[in-house]
């Protein structure tokens, strides 16, 4: 594997569990200063790559590099620069947020111990705990704990920010919260990658997707070649009738004041349409939904078991 | 390894632990203050009728009691929660991607306990000390002299102190078998009651087999088999044969099941 510019990038990454395939042949690209969305379906394994990524899962076969070494070998050089959050927040519920987070930093390498104090208070500030008392974590809204646990994450300042679902448990406002940090953080040079299930978390946010079914990476891609023209043009109009008879054959689908026409020059359709007087309130090129795409590129998701489910 | 002792030893539970395990022998040293006849010499616990003539030797006939069976079960829960508890509340995942390596770990989780053993024997001793001069008499006010030693002989305080020592010592090598048993455990079980609970069926087997005399050929190899040994470095002079022995045994509980736990936890996948 080369090329300088892949934060995570796997060949061939594959897990067995007994007989089960849990991920299947995956070749993530994960580039510097993408966010990265990875999305599934529950139970694709997309928390069992996520894992593998960080050394907790043992890969059954394949290669992983994350910031150019290889894991888990380099564990020790790479995880310091990687912040995660794996299924949810974890913390020592007898003590205090604040505690908690000397404690991890405390255990591990890279955590100096003279600034630690400022880094805590600064984590608290980015993550909007910058308030918090000497509460025991055990008092915590999961909402907080998942604030503490995007703390935690962040105590070193990563380069790699690996989040498996970080929005879960968080108010709309938190989860806006949570956006605009990440974004920002993004913006300072942190790669970030985003395992979610909610595809609106992921179409607003990342500049790059790969989703993953039953185990194998069905699509990866730039966001924004994901999203890009389907070629027909959306038209949309009080008179939908009046329209449908004037653009006979070339209207593909229609309905509630709107059509998706496919014609070669769209300057001569919109001509044509005012000059019969139809009302044109608006004509862009139709871009595909994230939704779209990824329904077309995966079966049905792997928590169901009904009689269809069967995937050969 | 510091941050093990910092987690341990600001849970209020540990405490709780310790103090249970220090009331029983203060209930003991009270018990035998009050009721006038104690058990006749060579009869129950070890030492216990010797305490009768010197509250000095009461952190010794502490140790007796607590050896069997509180301590123990002290130790496997302690060591059972080391890799199971953490897996449960899900830092496990949280301090392997810290990173800390995985050796290191168990090697943090196995002193962490071994400290808590210290510090419990230390307050039982400690506790009883205090509690046995008090309520036991020490040997300025009884009129036996110098204290004599299991066989009769005399020994001297210096004495008498080294081979205390040498007896925490020898408790601390059988707790520090019960740890590797439980810390094999904790490395299987998904909670930390199955991995505690794991280590005491153990525990208990082995203290069932022993007075059992078709188990005889095991009887060398049981855990708890020898524990009870370090009476006889009170004996004039030292009978070592059995605490030999019993250091021995431990020593091949400690290597295989720390073995098998490193082994295990090496190459597992953490999924919790």
């Amino acid at each position: 594997m080369s090329g300088g510019t892949g934060v995570v990038r796997t060949h061939g990454l594959t897990k067995r569990f007994g007989h089960v395939t849990a991920v299947d042949s995956v070749d993530l690209d994960v580039r510097e200063a993408d966010v990265y969305g990875f999305l599934g379906a529950n139970g694709s394994g997309k928390t069992t790559t996520v894992r593998m990524l960080l050394g907790l899962v043992l890969a059954t076969s394949g290669q992983i590099e994350v910031l150019g070494s290889s894991m888990p070998a380099a564990g020790r050089e790479v995880l310091p620069q990687v912040g995660a959050l794996v299924e949810g927040p974890a913390a020592y519920p007898h003590l205090s947020g604040r505690a908690n987070l000397a404690l991890i930093d405390a255990t591990g390498p890279g955590g100096d111990r003279r600034s630690r104090r400022r880094r805590i208070g600064e984590a608290l500030d980015r993550v909007g705990l910058a308030s918090i008392d000497d509460r025991a974590v055990r008092a915590y809204s999961l909402g907080m704990r998942q604030r503490l646990g995007l703390a935690a994450a962040l105590l070193r300042r990563p380069r790699l920010l690996v989040l498996d679902e970080p929005t879960n448990g968080l108010d709309p406002q938190g989860i806006n919260e949570i956006r605009t940090l990440l974004l920002e953080l993004n913006r300072e040079g942190t790669t970030v990658f985003l395992s979610s299930h909610l595809l609106g978390e992921i179409e607003q946010m990342c500049t790059r997707v790969g989703v993953l079914d039953g185990g194998r990476l069905v699509l990866q891609d730039q966001l924004s070649a994901l999203r890009g023209p389907t070629g027909r043009t959306e038209v949309h109009t009080p008179d939908v009738d009046l329209a449908r008879s004037l653009l006979d054959g070339t209207v593909e689908e229609h309905g509630d004041g709107r059509l998706l026409v496919r014609v070669p020059d769209v300057a001569e359709l919109n001509a044509r349409l005012v000059a019969q007087g139809v009302r044109v309130t608006l004509l862009a090129p139709e871009h595909r939904s994230l939704e779209e795409v990824v329904l077309e590129a995966t079966t049905s998701g792997t928590d169901r078991f009904g009689r269809e489910a069967g995937t050969p | 390894m510091a941050t093990e002792l910092s987690k341990l030893f600001r849970n209020r539970r540990t405490w709780a632990t310790i103090a249970l395990i220090d009331a029983l022998p203060t209930l003991v040293a009270v018990l035998l203050a009050l009721t006038d006849p104690g058990p006749r010499p060579g009869t129950g616990p070890a030492f216990l009728s010797a305490v009768l003539t010197d509250g000095t030797l009461f952190p010794l006939a502490a140790l007796a009691l607590v050896l069997p069976l509180f301590l123990p079960i002290a130790v496997a829960i302690t060591a059972g929660e080391a890799i199971a508890g953490e897996a449960q509340q899900g830092t496990l995942r949280y301090l392997l991607i810290r990173p800390v390596g995985r050796t290191r770990l168990l090697v943090a989780k196995l002193g962490a306990v071994m400290v808590f053993v210290v510090v419990t024997v230390l307050v039982v001793a400690v506790t009883a000390y205090v509690v046995g001069v008090l309520l036991l008499g020490d040997q300025t006010v009884t009129v036996t002299g110098p204290t004599t030693s299991v066989s009769g002989t005399a020994m001297s305080t210096p004495e008498l102190v080294g081979r205390t020592a040498l007896a925490f010592g020898y408790a601390m090598v059988c707790m520090l078998g019960v740890a590797a048993v439980a810390l094999f455990f904790s490395t299987i079980a998904q909670s930390p009651l199955g991995a505690a609970l794991g280590a005491m069926m153990l525990l208990v087997a082995s203290t069932l087999l022993l007075p059992l005399d078709a188990a005889e050929a095991l009887h060398p190899y049981l855990l708890t088999r020898h524990w009870l040994a370090f009476v006889d470095l009170f004996r004039d002079p030292i009978l070592w044969t059995d605490v030999l022995r019993g250091v021995l045994v431990q020593a091949g509980y400690i290597v295989v099941f720390l073995g098998a736990a490193w082994a295990n936890f090496l190459t597992k996948d953490i999924t919790d």
